[in-house]
């Protein structure tokens, strides 16, 4: 990707940004973020199939934030977290520039979030068919099957939530499990708990989640929360239209209408 | 006491196994689900898993599990009524397959547990548990117990010390404790005395990458380097390192109420969470992840082993190997080291 350290050099050089996001060689034959703010280290930029980790999850940290205009090595996932975070008033074109890497690894640098945004909608989330076949499953099972399911897999939780730290969507500064006062789920991570905490993610991430699988990929115990949020994505592309993460426009579970349909809610 | 050598042939294994299920004990053993390997009650001998470098998680939950109830209250017209946890309750655990950073984390876990205030509970449920330890034939690139004292074949914290000879071989069994021997008595005739067995050469080579009193002497001067917001730029705050390192002790006390009554348990807690150390006030004192970061390193090279006399790390990597951002905990205490200060 000489292309992208170029690009990424001449940004820094000239202070257009003052830090370059992107991916560089980590430890044991991974890769990981790198933050790039002088131009030589834009030389440590690499990217290749194992650059998955969704780099958007740091566009709200505040100390990479505070550093000042940021622009980011964007896959596919990652720009489609960008508009979602643009659209939830996180990032804009003031403080983020997209060096998009498309699907064929080219590099695409667009002129603000729009372009990202038309980019983006060309491509469909599409549920994955292994997933898609683990889902079916889980659809055929009876209730009690499932649940026993579910209990067998979010047992072994300890809420390390590093789920919830590298979801770009987990940005809230104050998580609904960090308050104690009201308390709205149990700390410890026993049975309830687990399944309080991992119901209320999956709740939460709905219309918004936008598939990258970042959840799954951090979680230390290997545990498919992301079967959860892919469902969400199917049930809420079923009953309530179009899944695409958008700058302008009514967003897809969370837009209060005084006309609702459902009388509880007015 | 003395360390006894005897000679343990590799099928005799299951018959140990079995021998220790006829005599009650729960055997906790590494089990694969998710390709995770972790420690899980074992209802037999096949489902123990072999062949893992290490295990995700440590087997500090049989002493310190992550959710335990402390007491349980009542309220009524007279106040409150309190009962605590009784400590003659806890089961008798054998921990089958445990690495030996893994056991010696047991050591510096007690020496937090009883640093001033002796913990019942967490010693009540310790004196319970007999540990099986397994040499290391291999290490992976995380590893590195020997720069902290450790060694692919130590027997600290281990009650007994299984070591394969060779590929297929039968084991060495070190019996370290009167535990250990306790184990021995319940099945004498799968143990064959023998002091001439060697194991060294069955170990996995370990390379010291640092040194560790230099690192905690750099450490002195440290605390305001530039180095740990370097370090922890890339860190998401999660607790997935405290969560799965052997020596982690850090808890948080809550009071799970249903009315008038409840319980209060101690739950697990990190020092990577911003809400750690966040006052009633708004204040926090750690308020970006550099000092937290920083509060990590500290407490296992500066703190500990400046008030416990303990390092409060292991070398066993599993930290680095759960990080979803490949912080890198070897590479930070190398970093450091080579830092002039």
């Amino acid at each position: 990707m000489d292309d992208l350290k170029k690009r990424a050099k001449e940004l820094l050089e000239t202070s257009a940004v003052k830090v370059v996001i992107g991916y560089e060689q980590g430890t044991a034959g991974k890769t990981r973020a790198l933050f790039a703010e002088k131009p030589e280290d834009a030389d440590r930029l690499v990217f290749d199939s194992r650059c998955v980790q969704n780099l958007a999850a740091y566009v709200t940290k505040r100390e990479v934030k505070d550093k000042g205009k940021m622009a980011i090595a964007a896959t596919l996932p990652v720009m489609r977290s960008i508009i979602q975070l643009a659209s939830e008033f996180q990032v804009n074109d003031n403080n983020l520039l997209v060096l998009g890497i498309t699907p064929g690894s080219k590099l695409m640098e667009f002129g603000n979030l729009a372009e990202v945004e038309t980019f983006v909608h060309q491509y469909q989330i599409e549920i994955d068919a292994r997933y898609k076949e683990k889902l079916d499953k889980l659809d055929k099972m009876t209730p009690s099957e499932r649940w026993n399911f579910w209990i067998d897999e979010l047992t072994p939780c300890f809420k390390c939530y590093a789920c919830r730290a590298a979801c770009p969507m987990c940005y809230c500064s104050r998580c609904t499990v960090d308050f104690n006062q009201p308390q709205w789920i149990p700390v410890p991570s026993h049975e309830l708990g687990n399944l309080e905490w991992h119901i209320m993610r999956a709740i939460h991430l709905t219309g918004r989640c936008i598939d990258c699988d970042a959840c799954f990929n951090a979680c230390p115990l290997g545990i498919p929360i992301n079967l959860l949020t892919k469902k969400m994505i199917e049930d809420a592309r079923a009953n309530f239209g179009g899944y695409q993460p958008a700058l302008q426009g009514e967003h897809l579970m969370s837009t209060y209408k005084p006309d609702d349909k459902e009388n509880f809610i007015q | 006491m003395n360390i006894d050598k005897h000679l343990i042939r590799k099928d005799s294994l299951e018959k140990l196994f079995d021998i220790l299920k006829q005599n009650n004990k729960a055997i906790y053993a590494p089990a694969s689900k998710n390709s995770k390997v972790s420690f899980k009650e074992a209802g037999s001998f096949s489902e123990i898993t072999t062949g893992y470098i290490q295990t995700a998680q440590s087997s500090k939950e049989v002493a310190f599990p992550r959710t335990e109830k402390l007491l349980d209250y009542t309220k009524n017209r007279e106040g409150i009524s309190v009962k605590g946890t009784d400590i003659k309750d806890f089961p008798e655990i054998v921990l089958w397959g445990v690495r030996p950073c893994d056991a010696t984390g047991i050591g510096e876990l007690s020496a937090i547990f009883n640093w001033d205030y002796k913990d019942e509970i967490y010693n009540s449920r310790l004196s319970h548990v007999t540990v099986l330890g397994f040499s290391c034939s291999a290490l992976d690139e995380y590893c590195f117990c020997t720069s902290v004292d450790g060694n692919p074949g130590n027997t600290a914290g281990s009650d007994i010390l299984f070591t394969k000879l060779g590929e297929d071989g039968d084991y060495l069994a070190e019996v370290i404790t009167e535990k250990g021997l306790a184990i021995v008595s319940l099945a004498p005739g799968l143990f064959e005395k023998d002091v001439e067995i060697k194991k060294e050469k069955f170990l996995a080579e370990v390379p010291v990458m640092f040194d560790k009193e230099e690192i905690r002497k750099k450490l002195e001067k440290f605390f305001e380097s530039e180095q740990w917001v370097e370090q922890s730029l890339k860190c998401l705050g999660c607790g997935a390192c405290a969560y799965v390192c052997p020596t982690c002790a850090c808890f948080d006390i809550q009071d799970e109420a249903h009315g008038k009554s409840g319980s209060r348990v101690r739950c697990w807690d990190s020092c990577g969470f911003s809400l750690f150390t966040l006052h009633t006030s708004g204040h926090n004192p750690r308020e970006v992840q550099s000092q937290r970061w920083r509060q990590r390193i500290m407490h296992k090279f500066s703190y500990m082993p400046d008030r416990l006399s303990v390092y409060g790390c292991t070398g066993c990597g599993r930290c680095s190997r759960a990080c979803p951002a490949d912080m890198n905990i070897l590479e930070h205490l190398i970093s450091i080291q080579e830092v002039t200060v």
